[in-house]
């Protein structure tokens, strides 16, 4: 069966120009050769830092930004290559809900028509047809009648992203992109969020491509996870495997500094040096080698290959196949240490 | 009268107050407060003017932190954490805030009575701050070099050689190399881990003995996170600093802190070690706040609050929480809870752990 999202090799570069008259130009590497895939109502999340690519990822799947090689495939189609008539339709069944609610909504526009936009655009709903399904998509997003004719600001963060969410959902999409959907909300708001996600996604049958940086929040919500760095995908696989059993020394890092509300696990707070390099002149060799604690001669100068982890998922790491982390960031049972 | 009542789902049976502790008697009227202190707030309510009414910010807030303690400011957006930072080192915007009632001791002195003159000769030199967004706290047309010595020329009263080595050992404290590239950039060269860095160099530079970092790791990563909580950890450790780590993020506070306040609508709702509050808490509010945490569960089974963060201008009578209660009782619609002491320097403002641990009591008198 075909997947419903396959990215292939994807690569998003882009020109910067600078200088005198800026003439000369400096390439940013911000995807380099990033492949996964998501079945039907699959939650698959991509977990990295700023700057990692995650969003860039996130935008050349909406098509918001145009790939530099790789495909995008929905439904067996390749977006990158469709023709704009062909590329809409399927564009209808992949929509996006935004980090921050009151920057993507538009401020002089009531619930309801934010809500009835997308209806009137592409169904061609009016009238009673029109009030009925907005009614319905609000009540699915927990908001009601009362809440029709207010104005984005009347609302607290987490209500807007509900009113987002029900806009995302009325064409009836089977992919939607979450990019950072609770990261700007308080951790009870954020609590209520990703038990609606996860009600709408049992309900409707939905995928999502789910981006995050807080780890918590993907392990509650996801069924799978790729860890990105500097462009590149380190690790990926079910997600409870990759984040509690992980074999990249990047994802141990990322595990290990994540500060635990457990006051009793207080292992020192795992420190990984120095900042993410720049991507316009990514790293020789594995991007990660200037800031990995294991790396090797080998590491300085060869870009490690996907290999395919025991079980399933697959890491790009110069180590020993049999290599796992604990969640202190060091090496259990494998030969390095 | 007899029946014991039973503890609420959640929270371990109530246990009396330790017989080293403060006597129970005595617990209203700024009750969780030691002795010897370097910080104590006591009843602290602030209020703001605004077009739709007056905002009743803080609403009797009590805190003490001794020296050489880092103690956590917990609790979501709008619960009054970031203005009890900022009423401390008086940068609220009089005459728009007012402070209605309480006091604010620093050293034995109170702060709330001193002059603007006054509070600039202790702002950066004996208590310090940083904030959520280096890029904005920092001026961006002056190098980082040029910024930190102005402080310790200032403060410090030296200018020229003394001021530059002095400059370069703060950067140094805070694990910024001391060197000409660093001095000489400006904040937008640097990245958001070295810029908090170079503000707490700037912080420190003096010598000061509190550090109030309000959300000091929310705007970076979580590695880079990582590397500045353990710059809080050894500033405290090198040079005794003091600190009030205002933060929404609880595992930040539980790797940092050596005792916590949890915050609810501009009240304390629960004050105490770290390890107490976190593995034992006794307030609604703060068991529910735990329960919101994604960790190690499904997102179908987490807890939610119902209800949302009352309006400041309108505020609930009584306990500010009990509209959100689920152990709502008639009294906390009307009288605002005292904090209780329910182990050692561990207290709680609810009316219904006051009653269940009076309960006992109550049993085996008579």
């Amino acid at each position: 069966m075909t997947p419903l999202l396959a990215v292939d090799d994807l690569t998003v570069h882009f020109r910067i120009r600078r200088g005198f008259a800026r003439r000369s130009a400096d390439v940013v590497h911000a995807v380099d050769g990033v492949s996964f895939a998501i079945d039907h109502g699959h939650t698959l999340a991509l977990v990295g830092e700023s700057g990692s690519g995650k969003t860039t990822v996130a935008e050349t799947v909406m098509q918001l930004t145009r790939a530099t090689a790789g495909t995008v495939a929905f439904d067996g189609r390749d977006l990158t290559t469709l023709s704009g008539r062909e590329r809409r339709a399927l564009r209808q069944r992949v929509q996006i809900v935004f980090q921050d609610p009151y920057s993507s909504l538009d401020p002089r526009m009531t619930v309801h028509d934010l809500v009835a936009e997308p209806l009137r655009a592409h169904r061609r709903l009016s009238g009673r047809e029109l009030e009925r399904r907005i009614l319905e998509l609000l009540e699915m997003a927990g908001l009601g009648t009362q809440h029709l004719w207010r104005r984005p600001h009347e609302f607290s963060g987490g209500q807007c992203q509900r009113i987002a969410i029900a806009r995302a959902l009325a064409l009836e999409p089977e992919l939607v992109v979450l990019d950072e959907p609770t990261s700007a909300l308080d951790v009870s708001v954020q609590a209520r969020i990703l038990v609606l996600l996860q009600e709408l996604k049992e309900r409707l049958g939905l995928a999502y491509l789910f981006i995050a940086h807080d780890l918590a929040v993907v392990e509650s919500m996801a069924d799978e996870a790729a860890v990105m760095y500097l462009g590149q995908i380190v690790e990926r696989g079910p997600a409870a495997q990759v984040l509690r059993r992980p074999r990249h020394p990047y994802t141990a890092a990322l595990l290990a500094s994540v500060p635990s509300p457990d006051p009793d696990q207080r292992h020192g707070l795992k420190v990984l040096e120095g900042d993410v390099p720049s991507a316009v002149h990514p790293p020789a060799g594995c991007r990660f080698h200037p800031r990995c604690a294991f790396r090797m001669a080998v590491c300085e100068t060869a870009a490690p290959e996907h290999r395919a982890i025991e079980g399933a998922g697959s890491r790009a790491c110069h180590l020993p196949d049999e290599t796992v982390f604990g969640l202190d960031g060091k090496p259990v049972g494998g030969p390095v240490g | 009268m007899s029946s014991a009542i039973p503890p609420a789902p959640g929270a371990p049976a109530p246990r009396a107050p330790a017989a080293g502790a403060a006597p129970a008697g005595a617990a209203p009227a700024g009750a969780p407060v030691g002795a010897g202190d370097l910080l104590r707030i006591a009843g602290l309510k602030v209020e703001f003017r605004s077009m739709r009414g007056v905002v009743k910010a803080l609403d009797g807030v009590n805190l003490s932190v001794a020296p050489r303690e880092i103690l956590g400011l917990v609790g979501e957006s709008g619960c009054g954490k970031s203005v009890t930072g900022f009423a401390v080192l008086g940068l609220l915007p009089r005459p728009i805030a007012r402070y209605t009632d309480g006091e604010i001791v620093f050293r034995g002195e109170d702060l709330l009575g001193k002059s603007e003159h006054e509070m600039r000769a202790l702002r950066g030199k004996v208590i310090s701050m940083v904030f959520q967004d280096p890029l904005a706290s920092l001026n961006p047309v002056f190098t980082v070099g040029e910024q930190i010595s102005r402080v310790v020329r200032l403060h410090r009263g030296v200018s020229g050689g003394p001021a530059r080595e002095m400059t370069r050992e703060a950067l140094a404290a805070t694990g910024l190399p001391p060197t000409d590239e660093i001095l000489q950039s400006y904040p937008h060269q640097l990245s958001g881990g070295m810029r908090q860095r170079a503000c707490m160099a700037m912080a420190i530079s003096c010598g000061s003995e509190l550090l109030i970092a309000d959300e000091p790791t929310t705007a970076l990563d979580v590695t880079i996170q990582a590397q500045i909580l353990k710059l809080l950890l050894r500033l405290r450790e090198e040079r005794g600093v003091a600190q009030v780590l205002i933060t929404h993020n609880v595992g930040v506070a539980a790797q940092t802190c050596d005792r916590v306040a949890v915050m609810y609508a501009g009240t304390v709702v629960e004050q105490g070690p770290t390890a107490r509050v976190m593995k034992h808490p006794y307030h609604p509010y703060t068991i529910a706040l735990y329960e919101c945490l994604p960790q190690g569960k499904r997102a179908a089974e987490l807890h939610t609050i119902p209800g949302s963060v009352p309006d400041l201008i309108d505020p609930p009578p009584g306990c500010r929480y009990h509209p959100r209660c689920p152990r709502a009782m008639d009294v906390c619609t009307t009288v605002k809870p005292a904090p209780t002491p329910v182990a050692e320097g561990h207290w709680v403002s609810c009316h219904d752990v006051a009653r269940r641990l009076a309960a006992p009591v109550h049993e085996v008198a008579p």
